[in-house]
């Protein structure tokens, strides 16, 4: 039986068609992975099917039967949950608030929050999603934040989950749970549709795929008959290659120099605790480690968005420890931050305007106190061509671009300014196949000009790919140099989990 | 000094309570993410209703309740405005301001033919609570005070109780901070902000109506005179919280006090009694002028709500 079968879907947004006729039918019981490009249409196609926009065309059937979804809690009566890609939290609110917002449990008509407490740990202990109840969401980890996420479907007892891009901040430790959590959800009879472009987890948990391209649909697989190359390619609609090419590294001078560095995390605890690191000229340094040992801490400082407790922080041999961000990037450091909606775009303004956040004042984008628009437009409009940002053009808001293209819109204004350190927050997050070969290529590229790049990623695969020197993050400090040539994924992790490992390389 | 002290708390509990009441309900209305600068407007038309009803009726509480009402038909144009139309939401209120006021003041003249109404004979009295009302300096003050002043003690612990307690509650916060998420979770955003907006209409205009039928007994044009503003003042000062703001709004009360009573006990020896009129006035424009907090605001304050758009 079809849990979910959308027929014909169109849908327009101005200047684009984001879903036309597409058709998706995912079978009761199955996970069902939902494959395309940034920008192919898939979170607009979920939000149609959870009630949040209104299809210009089209028929959706629940079970089979028709029906017209008004909106989000029409959705919820007829089973149906989601995940969003972008947090849906009350950042002020406790995990417990988030979680029951809407389904209260009450007594005497107040809230029951002992109740509510004790159903959200219980839900959490079922699946293993470990939060904190009463923690507010403000203070926890994004790793959490996503946790929080999922269990308000639970919470909700859904029987058709939708997962948008779940893994995308999730650290592989806890991609393996998540996926323990769906297969357990299937066992259950629950009904899956999962965003993801990491092809490796659809082969690992899917049962079948539906690609979308450009807001068609290009076909329906079994995941059983197929391969990541040929999932690639059909998504792409050309050969991707999963490798980077790159010639040995010839470091140069010392460009970042951080020294027994201290920083205190939003809740007064030490989170970076005496740290000392060194990114030269001319070479990727990969900073690995668990979600939450420090790394956020440590490039928020870098970047001066966190004050340091203590300790100094050099660039090309000055001290810009206490600096205001906007003087370090002058200085040089390019910084893709990890929260690319709240500390890399201005939602309501332009690409155009966001492409020129940090340089909006100079020529040629200013002219004594009047900006340039002509300009800045000249401007985003090379840099979508050059890093292929979909959009239907650069007076567009970043709000109405796809997760994976606001991404792409960063990279690029970050990697154009051409920094003598650049730091890259998981670059890659949320970004297709082919995205991701060409981001990886630019990163390369920026090293082999002789600039310095700090690289953090939770996906091991891309710190081994890219790096020339790993730097393992444990408790806040470094617990481990490697060499990525001679290293492995075991070898990582185990000196992530707060292991020794014999061979290390030595720093510098 | 027992005496001079009892006095100002006397007084600052007779000016604060109009402005806990009219900030209350600013509260529900930000709180769920919509501006209310209508707060003036809505005390203006809630003191015209309250006189005009007692006059009428001759009876007080009959006049609060019509105020009551007059307050949630003037807060449905700036709903309507900010919600629905999508509008400016300091814009609307604007509007609801000069309109209430018109309004008030062109029905007094084509009533009673005159600047004012005629003086109200039954207002509300003060209530002693028998026993309390006898402690030494509070008692005359706290136990001893307008009906409107114990409804407003009771409007702030209501507002405490439905805002953090209540499902009610935590959806309009959740809708004034992330209506989006609220929406997912089948919040209706719309209903949720009309709701507020109106019940803000209820409790300002009720705040007003304490000025002409308890305080004072009339109505005219220099009824309200700016505490409207001062409530909203009193609300973001309070950072946007019933018991912050109910401080908020006492603290003003009490710079009014001081202001009345410096020409009594001599102060404006020392400073000019204009300097010490201006007080509730200067404190508002730096607590409005955002010297506090606004770091506490609702996130989504202010913020047109489109649903097709992310
Ligand atoms: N509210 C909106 N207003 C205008 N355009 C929109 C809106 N939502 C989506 N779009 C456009 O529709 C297209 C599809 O976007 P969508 O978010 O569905 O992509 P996606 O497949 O989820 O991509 P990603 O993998 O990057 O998240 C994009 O070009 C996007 O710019
Ligand atoms: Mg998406």
């Amino acid at each position: 039986m079809n849990a979910v079968e959308m027929r014909g879907i169109t849908k327009r947004f101005p200047g684009i068609v984001a879903n036309d006729q597409v058709h998706l039918s995912v079978n009761q019981g199955e996970i069902h992975a939902l494959l395309g490009e940034n920008g192919a249409g898939k979170s607009t196609l979920m939000n149609i099917l959870f009630g949040l926009y209104q299809p210009d065309e089209g028929e959706i059937f629940i079970r089979e039967k028709p029906v017209k979804i008004t909106g989000p809690t029409k959705a919820a009566a007829l089973g149906i949950g989601m995940v969003h890609q972008h947090f849906m939290l009350v950042e002020p609110f406790t995990v417990t608030e988030n979680i029951i917002l809407g389904a209260e449990p009450t007594s005497r008509g107040c809230i029951d929050r002992h109740r509510a407490e004790r159903e959200v740990r219980e839900i959490s202990e079922k699946y293993g999603l470990r939060v904190d109840p009463t923690a507010r969401i403000r203070d926890i980890s994004v790793g959490m934040q996503q946790r929080v996420e999922i269990l308000k479907t639970l919470y909700r007892g859904a029987e058709v989950l939708i997962f948008d891009e779940p893994t995308a901040v999730l650290s592989p430790q806890e991609i393996d749970e998540l996926m323990e959590i769906m297969e357990n959800l299937v066992r259950e009879g629950k009904t899956i549709i999962f965003i993801t472009h990491k092809l490796k987890e659809i082969m690992r948990i899917c049962d079948t795929v539906t690609v979308i391209r450009r807001g068609k649909t290009i076909g329906s697989t079994s995941v059983k008959g197929t391969s990541e190359q040929e999932l690639a390619s059909m998504m792409v609609g050309r050969e991707v290659s999963f490798s980077v090419n790159k010639q040995e590294s010839r470091p140069g001078k010392t460009v970042l120099k951080v020294q027994s560095l201290t920083v205190k995390d939003s809740r007064g605890v030490e989170a970076v605790r005496g740290l000392d690191l060194e990114v030269r000229a001319g070479e990727i340094v990969g900073l690995a480690g668990v979600d939450g040992n420090g790394q956020s801490e440590l490039l928020e400082a870098i970047t001066g968005l966190r004050k340091a407790h203590a300790g100094d922080i050099l660039l090309n041999g000055e001290a810009i420890t206490r600096l205001q961000p906007r003087a370090i990037a002058r200085r040089g450091v390019g910084h893709i931050p990890e929260d690319r909606q709240k500390r890399g775009l201005v939602l309501d303004f332009s690409i155009g305007e966001n492409m020129v956040l940090q340089t909006y004042d100079q020529t040629p984008f200013a002219k004594g106190f009047l900006l340039r628009y002509p300009e800045i437009f000249r401007h985003a409009k090379r840099l979508i061509e050059d890093f292929d940002v979909r959009t239907p053009d650069e007076q567009t808001h970043a709000r109405a671009l796809s997760g994976g293209n606001q991404q792409k819109a960063i990279i690029a204004r970050e990697v154009d300014r051409d920094p003598d350190l650049l730091i890259a927050a998981q670059p890659t997050r949320g970004l297709d196949v082919g995205a991701i070969e060409f981001i990886h290529r630019r990163l390369v590229e920026q090293r082999d000009k002789g600039k310095a790049v700090l690289l953090m990623s939770l996906e091991l695969d891309e710190i081994l790919k890219l790096s020339d020197r790993i730097a393992v993050m444990y408790g806040g400090r470094i617990a481990g140099w490697l060499n990525p040539k001679t290293t492995n994924e075991e070898e990582i992790g185990l000196l992530m989990a707060g292991g020794k490992v014999g061979e290390e390389v030595a720093q510098g | 000094m027992l005496d001079v002290m009892a006095n100002i708390l006397q007084t600052t509990v007779l000016y604060s309570t109009p402005l806990v009441l009219a900030a209350m309900g600013g509260l529900f209305s930000e709180r769920s993410g919509v501006v209310n600068i209508a707060l003036e407007g809505l005390m203006t038309i809630g003191a015209f209703t309250a006189a005009v009803a007692t006059l009428a009726t001759g009876n007080p509480w009959l006049g609060l309740a019509a105020a009551m009402l007059s307050g949630v038909a003037f807060a449905w144009p700036h709903a309507a405005a900010s919600i629905r139309f999508k509008a400016d939401q300091v814009v609307s209120g604007v509007a609801i301001n000069f309109l209430a006021l018109g309004t008030s003041v062109y029905l007094v003249k084509h009533l009673y033919d005159s600047g004012q109404t005629p003086t109200v004979q039954e207002t509300l009295k003060r209530m002693p609570i028998p026993g309390l009302d006898q402690i030494p300096v509070i008692g005359p003050s706290l136990f001893n005070a307008f009906p409107t002043t114990y409804i407003a003690l009771v409007v702030s612990i209501l507002s405490y109780i439905v805002l953090y307690r209540t499902p009610f509650g935590m959806r309009l916060r959740a809708v004034g901070e992330h209506p989006r998420a609220a929406e997912t979770m089948g919040v209706n955003v719309v209903r949720m902000r009309y709701t507020a907006v109106l019940i803000s209409g209820a409790l300002a205009a009720l705040g007003g109506a304490g000025l002409s039928i308890a305080i004072g007994s009339e109505f005219n044009q220099n009824t309200v005179a700016g505490q409207g503003f001062i409530a909203l003042a009193a609300l973001i000062f309070g950072k946007w919280h019933p018991f912050g703001a109910l401080g908020a709004a006492s603290f003003f009360g009490f710079a009014v006090a001081l202001a009345l009573m410096g020409q009594f006990f001599g102060l404006t020896q020392y400073v000019s009694s204009e300097v010490l009129n201006m007080l509730p006035y200067v404190l508002t424009i730096l607590a409005l002028a955002g010297f506090v907090g606004r770091a506490e605001a609702p996130a989504a304050i202010g913020k047109v709500y489109e649903t097709d758009s992310r």
